[in-house]
């Protein structure tokens, strides 16, 4: 008996998981006892290597005969209450639960949303009024006390940008000040590729350094963020890329960065965004026939006795 | 001479892919003709399983991405997390940690050393670095009572201050070290056969390296000066005077020459740590439960294998709502089919061994 599956026996049978779940927060105060918890010991990694290596071994007796995944009444309860694992264990627990469950699951998106974009007017605004942010600035002065040491720089890109490759390119333009003043773009989807091969190309950008890209589902849509790097200039820029979940797909960069091919691929895997014309877009971490794609929040594990 | 193509296995169980790596290799007699790494062996969903715990229960699962530099890994978290809440941390805990990560970056570049001439025919040379290790690990199990999974480090500091004497050790070992190297000069470095296998194997250019977004020695060994530590100084690198050796060739050999310079360095901003390093706390204070302010943050730091970078999305609640690590490692290896086609069986060794991954890396 593994670790992870000592705790999920009395959550899943308790009739009142779903406080337990929101009691959560009070009994880990104790530090020590939480960090002896945080220790993936032998157990917690043998279910992690069962999961990943064959959905079947999901079949292993648990003691809970009655999922709410088999009650065919209860179809929100799957989509809706993943958001938070709290919510998933609430969801898991009972029946009464699941209406609570899903209308938490649904704060908490709502949430995550408004977190994406922390000062979300100020940005819109910068970015309905492009690189002439007469506006702008006066709403970034009111939220926080000094404009960035970092706008200045933003604002030529947005302008240069705007002036080479026209409107409709950046769609905000913003500082994030919590990541040591990282300017951070928000474009077009369909531009992309473009602005990509512009931002490596011009000289006095030099972006030739694609770091990392990371997918992130915020529920209603996804998002690529790329973080792009210039050696030459010692900057740092961050490009945000929005797709719909629905058919979630983002042009591909492969053709600018040869780097971004595995981490695409990575990001393709995991969340199942695709990345229209990726010379060889398959799955690089999970095998071929896994079905799902496991940072989607809306993600069950497929079992095939189900 | 008429030759029929033959698919090769390499791996996943062997002992020169380093972990669980599987290389489909297509030859025409010895020469490479086509390779595919086929990785995810050992992908245990580390980021998925970070969005169900809080920060504090993370710390673990990142010494068991890159087990050879987890204090590295370690830092890369609280960092990001420090950054995100803009905590500030005392000086001690600040000079520990240089410590520690650059011991640790000697000691994963000891295991490359070791197992990389391994991988190309030499014994002993891993017995020596071993040795050198040993100690090193003696000293980390000391201070935090692990050997490799260290779950050292806190956000807002370190758990554990260094007990009496620990620091002394550390400064005896670092000139005992000092010396070491330059005997693993004399012991391989000039050989012959070593020479002519690493030379001029494995080559690319800056422009290349930068396409590919390799770091670390991969980077630097085209004579690209990009180590974070100096690119953009995060904790307190910015005391400390060392420097980022370069290497123009992009070679297997200049991989190999500035792995054993960096832990030269490494050793210098060590010495100096341990002559500067105040008293005080280990701790800032920080609340029980930490909840990092709606909002994103990425930061990269030097690791031992490359850049490694976090980034956090957060909700505003104890755990984040998406954490995503920038594994130097998986990016490194993208390059492995560009520079195999054509060789020998032979070299594909040697170019793998030359990139240093880490599989629990590379799988994340």
């Amino acid at each position: 008996m593994s670790d992870a599956e000592d705790k999920k026996i009395p959550e899943v049978s308790s009739p009142a998981a779903a406080g337990e779940a929101q009691g959560e927060g009070q009994d880990s105060t104790d530090e020590l006892a939480r960090e002896r918890n945080a220790e993936p010991g032998p157990g917690a990694r043998a279910s992690t290597a069962a999961q990943v290596d064959d959905p079947a071994s999901d079949t292993t007796p648990r003691p809970q005969p009655a999922s709410p995944r088999e009650q065919p009444e209860n179809p929100n309860a799957a989509t809706k209450a993943t958001d938070t694992p709290a919510a998933e264990k609430s969801a898991a627990g009972s029946k009464t639960a699941d209406a609570a469950a899903a209308k938490e699951a649904a704060k908490a998106r709502a949430a995550a949303r408004a977190a994406a974009r922390p000062d979300a007017a100020a940005r819109a605004g910068a970015a309905r009024a492009g690189a002439a942010r007469a506006g702008a600035a006066a709403k970034a002065e009111e939220a926080p006390p000094e404009p960035s040491p970092k706008q200045p720089w933003l604002d030529r890109l947005v302008a240069k940008i705007r002036e080479r490759l026209g409107d409709g390119v950046v769609e905000e333009a913003a500082v994030n000040r919590l990541s040591e003043h990282r300017p951070t773009l928000t474009v077009n989807r369909e531009r992309w590729p473009e602005l990509a091969r512009f931002l490596k190309e011009e000289p006095e950008l030099a972006f030739v350094y694609l770091n990392d890209i990371v997918g992130v589902d915020y529920g209603k849509y996804f998002e690529v963020v790329y973080h792009l790097v210039s050696i030459a200039h010692r900057e740092h820029l961050t490009v945000k890329v929005r797709t719909d979940r629905e058919g979630a797909s983002v042009p591909s960069v492969v053709s600018v960065w040869p780097g971004a091919n595995w981490p695409e691929r990575e990001a393709y895997d995991l969340l199942g965004i695709r990345f229209a014309g990726h010379p060889d877009l398959r799955r690089i971490m999970l095998p071929e026939n896994w079905v799902g794609h496991p940072l989607r929040k809306d993600y069950e594990q497929y079992d095939e006795t189900m | 001479m008429r030759t029929e193509e033959l698919t090769l296995n390499v791996g996943p169980q062997h002992p020169s892919t380093h972990g669980v790596l599987r290389l489909v290799v297509k030859l025409d007699g010895e020469r490479i003709t086509h390779v595919e790494p086929v990785i995810g062996y050992l992908h245990r969903g580390t980021e998925k399983l970070a969005e169900g715990l809080n920060f504090t229960q993370i710390i673990p699962y990142t010494d068991r991405m890159d087990y050879l530099a987890a204090m590295l890994n370690n830092y890369c978290l609280v960092h990001a997390v420090e950054t995100l809440m803009g905590l500030e941390i005392p000086e001690r805990a600040e000079y520990l940690r240089v410590i520690v990560m650059e011991l640790n970056r000697v000691a994963s570049h000891l295991v490359w050393f070791g197992t990389y001439l391994l991988d190309i025919g030499a014994l002993s040379p891993f017995l020596f670095a071993f040795n050198e290790r040993e100690t090193i690990l003696n000293l980390f199990n000391e201070l935090c009572g692990a050997r490799l999974t260290y779950n050292y480090m806190r956000v807002g500091g370190v758990k554990w201050d260094a007990p009496e004497g620990w620091l002394e050790k550390v400064d005896e070992f670092v000139k005992r070290m000092m010396q070491k190297v330059d005997e693993f000069h004399t012991l391989v470095t000039g050989n012959e056969i070593f020479l002519n296998r690493m030379r001029g194997v494995g080559k690319y250019d800056a422009g290349t390296a930068l396409a590919f977004g390799l770091s670390g020695v991969n980077l630097r060994c085209t004579g690209v000066d990009y180590d974070i530590r100096k690119f953009k100084p995060y904790s307190i690198y910015d005391r400390f005077e060392f420097d980022v050796p370069l290497s123009q060739e992009g070679d297997c050999y200049a991989r190999y020459l500035l792995r054993l310079e960096e832990i030269r360095q490494s050793l210098r901003i060590v010495e100096q740590a341990v002559a500067q390093i105040p008293d005080g706390p280990v701790m800032a204070k920080v609340p029980k439960m930490l909840r990092p302010p709606k909002g994103e943050v990425y930061t990269s730091i030097e690791g031992a294998r490359g850049e490694l970078g976090c980034h956090i999305v957060s909700d505003g609640k104890d755990k984040p709502y998406r954490i995503k690590w920038r594994r130097p490692s998986f990016v490194n290896l993208q390059i492995l089919p560009k520079l195999a086609v054509g060789l020998n069986m032979s070299d594909l060794v040697a170019v793998l061994g030359a990139i240093d991954i880490v599989l629990g890396e590379v799988d994340g």
